[in-house]
């Protein structure tokens, strides 16, 4: 059987097709596990991995957590705020004190692009990047990917479009690449201010009308415009924002065909998207999170037997 | 490197019918008993084994499963080759049922270690057998030791034992394979 390419899962830019194909008949396997009675494997005894949240995270964090528990890996968590990095500690001597207390495997969620590339030049562990400033989030667009195929067959030559505030999307970034390898044509829609000015560049469309974006595509992923990362402001306000480009009932139920939404969460409700389409049967939100677990462990997985004993 | 046959089809197909009896003997009509397939090779054998249990011997109501053993393995990170998984089938109840494991080679004994760990997730079975068209004693590593065996035999540890299958390689034939 082939093996993945790469030792760490820094970025979707540094994995080829037939890893992601690794990656998803894999995590196949996990969802079978994770929905038996007992939801655990030995796979991973004796393994350790450090969970090392530089930034906040419920989602994430809790998913990879669990799907280290359910390998049976030792666990350590280190959120940043609780630590000596308030007291002037480099990121190296941090990762590198923790790795003095035999970790194999580091999941690093960071404030700054490239925090993941420049660990993995420094450090012995397999480094998987949980995100990492505007960059790259790979595990969420994996899983993304991941939850398309399961809900319409295949994701090769269907139509997507990521919606809202790209420009601070890591997990818009990782979807592009990820749905390019896989043959996915992808758009991008949003306020003007909040598109990269060469994502075009990339080989995307790129559209400012919602209406027309949702009658092309197959699936919408509707980002959280993220405002925690907006220095100046991109938008008049968050109404004319949500009556812009956030989806509601009424919209949807317009289109000519039925498509899938998805969404990365947190959702912002009634922003991004309306309840009743959060909720609705069209949404596969709630999928992605679970499908999130089983993504994980394929990943930590396919790492983990990498490294030797 | 040469090969000599150790059971042409004629001699497999009377050990099904063979171990499909025995079977019968011990499980009389089958409510308390679950088959299981190990995957990846055992499950041919199991297949084989329940057709011929519902069409010859009219079984009904046959429960059966395949169980995958890779991620119970001993041997992560320590073989040269990445472990590849496969389909775990698991529809029926293991809790308090007879269970049978079907394997087509016994040797260390370690894949039915990790079967014996990967099917307490599925629930805890009133006692577990183990069944096996070939045996090779002299190879074990633990003390596991197959309740119904087709045939025992005696290959040392640089020969192989190939089982093809009519449904997958196109012929019923076990090949004692030596270099």
């Amino acid at each position: 059987m082939s093996e993945l390419s790469v030792n760490h899962l820094l970025g979707i830019k540094y994995l080829n097709k037939k890893d992601i194909e690794l990656i998803f008949k894999t995590a196949d396997h996990f969802k079978e596990v994770i929905n038996r009675p007992i939801k655990k494997v030995p796979s991973l005894r004796d393994i350790t991995i450090a969970n090392l949240f530089f930034e906040n995270s419920t989602r994430t964090k809790l998913s990879f957590e669990l799907a280290e528990k359910r390998l049976s890996a030792d666990v350590i968590n280190f959120s940043a705020a609780q630590s000596s990095v308030k007291k002037g500690e480099t990121l190296i001597d941090t990762v590198n004190n923790i790795l003095s207390m035999k970790v194999d495997m580091v999941v690093m969620r960071h404030p700054n692009p490239g925090a993941g590339v420049f660990l993995s030049k420094h450090v012995s562990a397999s480094i998987i990047n949980a995100g990492d400033g505007a960059h790259e989030h790979p595990t969420q667009a994996l899983l993304d990917s991941y939850s398309i195929r399961e809900k319409l067959g295949e994701v090769k030559g269907k139509n997507v479009v990521i919606v809202g505030d790209i420009l601070h999307s890591r997990v818009a970034l990782s979807n592009i690449f990820a749905l390019q390898l896989q043959g996915a044509n992808v758009m991008v829609c949003g306020p003007k201010t909040l598109i990269p000015k060469y994502i075009d560049k990339l080989g995307v469309k790129v559209e400012t009308n919602l209406r027309k974006a949702l009658n092309w595509c197959d699936v919408a992923n509707m980002l959280r415009v993220q405002n925690e990362r907006m220095d100046v402001s991109y938008f008049p306000t968050t109404r004319e924002y949500a009556q812009q480009f956030g989806v509601d009932k009424t919209l949807l139920d317009s289109l000519d065909k039925e498509i899938t939404i998805m969404h990365p969460g947190p959702i912002n409700r009634g922003v991004e998207i309306t309840s009743d389409v959060a909720d609705s049967k069209q949404a596969i939100i709630l999928d992605q999170v679970q499908n999130g677990v089983a993504i994980r462990m394929a990943v930590i997985y396919l790492l983990a037997s990498k490294i030797k004993q | 490197m040469g090969q000599k046959v150790l059971l042409n089809a004629k001699e497999v197909n009377i050990i099904l019918h063979r171990l499909a009896c025995q079977l019968i003997e011990k499980h009389k009509d089958f409510t308390n008993t679950v088959l299981i397939g190990i995957q990846p090779r055992g499950k041919y054998l199991a297949n084989r084994l329940i057709t011929l249990l519902k069409e010859d011997y009219k079984i009904k109501n046959l429960q059966t499963g395949q169980l995958d053993i890779t991620f119970y393995r001993d041997d992560f990170r320590r073989s040269d080759k990445p472990l590849e998984a496969n389909a775990t089938e698991m529809d029926c109840v293991v809790e308090d049922k007879k269970v049978v494991f079907i394997d087509d080679v016994l040797y260390t004994g370690r894949s039915i270690r990790s079967a014996l760990t990967a099917i307490q997730s599925f629930g805890r079975p009133k006692e577990i057998e183990l069944l096996t068209l070939i045996d090779r004693r002299f190879s074990r590593h633990l003390p596991i030791q197959p309740d119904y065996r087709g045939r025992q035999v005696d290959a040392i540890n640089e020969e192989k034992v190939k089982v093809n299958w009519i449904e997958n390689e196109g012929e019923d034939v076990v090949y004692l394979i030596y270099s």
